[in-house]
């Protein structure tokens, strides 16, 4: 133990003095007549691999944005810093993009942990923040703007996917432990108890982040899974957990006719780092696929190669998220005529932009969009083929009413101006005290 | 309800082909189950088409039916936006190679783009793996006939049944005939089949492990189905039967789970053992070490790519020589002057780990890279319905155990050995006696580096290639070196695989964090009844 209390601080300190040293070079750099974004997303560690692809997916937006002439005649400068997968240090590094950089925007964030621990630095600096990740939900701040799916835009559908059109009566909540997850299997926990499934056939599981280890699990799963009822997992595994997740999987030998797992962390580019042959038939959730076929979808995912310059890089949701945050915000920019973010705040909710597989994102006053649900499978080649979809977009909520804690509540930045009101009781419990 | 479901597609089907033969229509074009006819249908069609045509097809067999329907199970079959004519495909450097369907020459290649793949989804895949069983009865290999009746016994129906009898009847392999028995006695156990069959049924059953009769006969014994009640006692018995067998499998299951951890444990930590253990070096890079290692099977694989076996194997010898070089830099460079300062020494190699992670991230990027598993590391080994093993943990396992004998005999049996365990007893005496000590601690502390070389080709196997694979290890190796008694690498072997084995014992009940949890703090309370681990070190060298 003494080895782990010795590497932590050190660990933080290292990249500290680094960024520092080049946050100050930068600071001499930069020109007036510039706004700035801030880029917060982990470069390093755990989470890198999912959200590296976010900070090239900012950097790509804010050069093409600049090379139309910028927004409102200014051009945009991107601020990066990397808050290396470690939570604390997502406070860190936003306050530092909010006091010392002074950024108008911030696009950053994936996990719900290191969200929750720049929250309250984003309300005491009033900062603006587009996070681009499906989430748990049971949140709504003034300060923040959540692109991603809330869990009736992705777990909920899913759930009733597998339900209604592929018949399942057992449930298994397989997830990595943390707040995500556990909210996640939550809602669906009340929510499938609703619907009527015994407790006897829903089992929780959670395992640390980076677990490897993942064979008397699948076990586990199998022999729930073989009870003469149709059995699927519900996957809220995050990160690198994922891969030999599914190695196990394929070495088990349970293949997606028999329990099919539905993810909702892995996309195509989780899927890049894996091989997937063992994988074809296992399904997502998302509310964008690289393999729908809209000229819009084609034109951004050719400019994405262009930009990376590697034509065999993938897209995702996320990646999507961002793009339609991106476009938010400009719109929202040029209509406000200012980038403050007190103004952007207050212009944001009703504005309107396409969404890359077609439909419209529009924000609403909770801070949430609207948004399609697709279902995939994923195919041979680590793309997904969509085996189902929403007929229309589907409006985020920020509280389930599925969790009895949540009867009741509603976010409204328009007119209640509160994260979390109480129609019941007519009280506003702050930004999003429970 | 989906035997039920099958059964009524069956009947309607039966009753269309009536109606089209009075019609005096040919069966085969009312039905559309020619190969041409097939392939105008196929383009556009929705997944309840698809379903159609592969169902026509099986029943009809046309030539060159079975190669279709192989190729839509793998995703093999692409449309040509052109024209909508319908190919098999296969990757080719141009794009695509293009077999035609009909007569199953090649016709020439194309562009990706110009086509659109037939997408399945898990329903269509297991209708089509039916239907490919169907075919593959003929074959003249039994493994291909026994494979292809446990596919049709998923879903067993009258269609399938009979024709699964008249298999039985020209059937010459035993074990082919076994599962036939196993699989007809299955459909016996049907509500609408006479008792003193559905009796005999069960009683034949009531040996099988297989997964499939657990349940058939749970639906059975359920007190709240509707079935008779000698058939229900007949089937509570069966499964007691049977379920003491499952347990019995379960724990050999577990006990092997605990293994395979355990070998992974043991593997990380031995070379730990000898730098930690013999030479009293804190190594904090020992998990980058390990690292390398991993890094070397990717760069392995791109020098030899299409060769996952061979690149692997080839990377045990690279890996021990890169980890182990690596290792005798350290020791050379940094290590040999903080002898007997073990703080600064801590601190000195926990540096040289963040230089390397950094040099892994510069050179590799920050995500992980993909490393192909060999063939005979991928799937499984079926022992019985209730008992398998996975190939990748049972050559780990044995790989393991070989590092670990290889290990013990460079020490017991060589002369570096030799010199090794003198200067770990006593430095002075043994340079008193012309042992080079600083040539054997560079040699010592290289060879601990290139075993954890070598752990990291095993570990590539199992978990992510990146970065931080180091980082997820190093904590579990210290608590292994540590609870099996520093300096015996006996005491590391033992430690890793009863660590192991708790480990997996208790995941069951606890699950994964708290289980964790609980075995670090039993170790907690273990190393303060016993400071010095399992096997502590005994004689005047150890109280110095």
């Amino acid at each position: 133990m003494k080895i782990n209390i010795l590497r932590r601080p050190l660990a933080r300190a290292l990249p500290i003095a680094v960024s520092v040293a080049w946050a100050a070079v930068a600071t001499v750099a930069q020109a007036a007549d510039t706004i700035k974004v801030g880029v917060l997303h982990s470069l390093s560690g755990t989470m890198a691999i999912s959200e590296t692809t976010l900070k090239d997916t900012v950097l790509m937006l804010i050069d093409e944005q600049n090379k139309k002439g910028g927004v409102l005649g200014k051009k945009l400068e991107p601020v990066v810093v990397d808050p290396a997968s470690n939570w604390p240090l997502f406070a860190e590094k936003a306050a530092q993009l909010l006091e010392k950089d002074k950024v108008s925007v911030v696009f950053g964030c994936w996990t719900s942990v290191s969200r929750k621990s720049v929250l309250p630095v984003f309300e005491k600096d009033n900062g603006l923040l587009f996070y681009p990740v499906q989430y748990e939900g049971e949140e709504s701040s003034k300060n923040v703007f959540y692109t991603g799916a809330a869990p009736n835009q992705q777990a909920i559908p899913a759930v009733d996917y597998l339900m209604n059109d592929v018949g399942v009566k057992r449930w298994v909540l397989e997830g990595t432990d943390y707040v995500y997850p556990r909210t996640t299997n939550k809602i669906l926990e009340a929510y499938l108890k609703a619907k009527g499934v015994p407790a006897s056939d829903i089992i929780i599981n959670y395992t640390p982040f980076g677990f490897s280890d993942w064979t008397s699990e699948v076990s586990k799963i199998k022999a729930f899974g073989s009870a003469g009822k149709k059995t699927a997992v519900v996957s809220t595994i995050n990160g690198d957990a994922n891969v030999p997740f599914y190695k196990e999987l394929g070495n088990q030998k349970i293949s997606a006719e028999d329990i099919p797992v539905m993810a909702f962390s892995v996309g195509e580019e989780e899927l890049s780092g894996l091989d997937t042959k063992p994988l074809v038939g296992h399904l997502a959730a998302w509310n964008y696929f690289m393999s729908i076929d809209t000229p819009l979808n084609k034109e951004w995912i050719r400019r994405w190669h262009t930009f990376i310059k590697n034509p065999k890089r993938t897209f995702n949701d996320p990646m999507e998220a961002t793009v339609i945050g991106f476009s938010l915000w400009v719109k929202a920019v040029e209509k406000a005529g200012s980038a403050d973010p007190e103004k952007v705040i207050e212009t944001l909710p009703g504005l309107e932009v396409p969404n890359l597989t077609g439909g419209t994102a529009k924000v609403l006053p909770n801070h949430h969009i609207t948004k399609p649900v697709y279902i995939g499978e994923v195919r041979a080649d680590g793309q997904f083929d969509v085996v189902w979809k929403t007929k229309t977009e589907v409006p985020g909520e920020a509280w389930s009413h599925y969790l009895a804690s949540d009867k009741g509540v509603v976010a409204d930045w328009v007119k209640l101006k509160c994260g979390n009101y109480n129609t019941i009781t007519k009280v506003c419990s702050g930004q999003n005290l429970k | 309800m989906s035997l039920i479901r099958l059964r009524t597609a069956g009947t309607t089907l039966g009753i269309c082909l009536i109606l089209a033969c009075l019609g005096g229509l040919r069966p085969a074009a009312a039905a559309g189950s020619d190969l041409p006819t097939a392939l105008n249908r196929l383009p556009g069609a929705s997944f309840e088409d698809k379903a159609n045509i592969i169902r026509d097809l099986t029943q009809s067999h046309p030539k060159g039916a079975r190669e279709l329907l192989q190729a839509l199970l793998e995703g093999h079959v692409a449309v040509r936006d052109s024209d909508k004519h319908v190919f098999i495909v296969s990757d080719d450097p141009a794009g695509y190679a293009l077999t035609d369907p009909l007569t199953g020459r090649a016709a020439g290649t194309g562009a990706t783009d110009d086509f659109d793949t037939v997408s399945m989804n898990n329903h269509l895949r297991k209708s089509l793996r039916a239907a490919l069983a169907q075919f593959d009865l003929g074959s003249p290999e039994a493994a291909v006939r026994a494979a292809a009746v446990t596919e049709m016994l998923r879903s067993i129906d009258e269609s399938t049944a009979t024709i699964l009898k008249g298999q039985l009847a020209h059937e010459s392999d035993a074990g082919v005939r076994r599962l036939i028995k196993e699989g007809l006695a299955m459909a016996d156990l049907d509500d609408d089949v006479p008792a003193p069959r559905r009796l005999a049924a069960i009683h034949m059953l009531s040996g099988s492990l297989s997964p499939d009769v657990y349940n058939r006969l749970g639906t059975l014994a359920d007190p709240g189905s509707d079935t008779d009640p000698a058939v229900r006692r007949a089937a509570v018995r069966a499964m007691a039967h049977i379920d003491a067998w499952r347990s019995f499998y379960h724990a050999i299951e577990t006990l092997f789970f605990g293994f395979s951890l355990g070998s992974v444990l043991v593997l990380s930590a031995i070379g730990l053992a000898i730098t930690f253990g013999v030479m009293g070096v804190i190594n904090m890079a020992h998990g980058e070490l390990m690292m390398l290692g991993a890094y070397t099977v990717y760069v392995m694989q791109l020098i030899l790519p299409g060769h996952p076996g061979a690149s692997t194997l080839l990377a045990v010898p690279a890996a021990f020589l890169i980890s182990g070089g690596v290792g005798i830099l350290i020791e050379r460079g940094v290590v040999r002057f903080l002898y007997g300062r073990p703080l600064e020494t801590l601190l000195a190699t926990f540096g040289i780990s963040l230089i390397l992670q950094q040099l892994a991230r510069d050179v590799f990027t920050a995500n992980n890279r993909p490393v192909e598993s060999p063939p005979w590391m991928s799937g499984l080994w079926q022992i019985n319905g209730a008992l398998s093993i996975t190939y990748n943990r049972l050559v780990i396992v044995i790989f393991t155990l070989a590092v670990f004998a290889a290990l013990l005999m460079i020490l017991k049996r060589t002369r570096l050995g030799l010199e090794v365990r003198a200067v770990a007893q006593n430095r002075a005496m043994a340079r008193a006696m012309g042992i080079r000590s600083q040539w054997v601690d560079a040699m010592t502390f290289g060879l601990g580096s290139g075993i954890a070389g070598v752990a990291g080709v095993a570990l590539s196997q199992l978990t992510n290639v990146g970065p931080n694979l180091g980082q997820s290890y190093i904590v579990d190796s210290f608590m292994v070196v540590v609870f099996g008694g520093v300096g015996n690498l006996w005491g590391t072997l033992i430690g890793g695989m009863s660590l192991g084995i708790v480990n997996k014992i208790l995941e069951p009940y606890a699950g994964a964090v708290l289980g964790k949890i609980i075995v670090l703090i039993a170790l907690i309370l273990f190393i303060q009844r016993r400071p010095r681990g399992i096997f502590p070190q005994k004689g005047r060298a150890a109280e110095a």
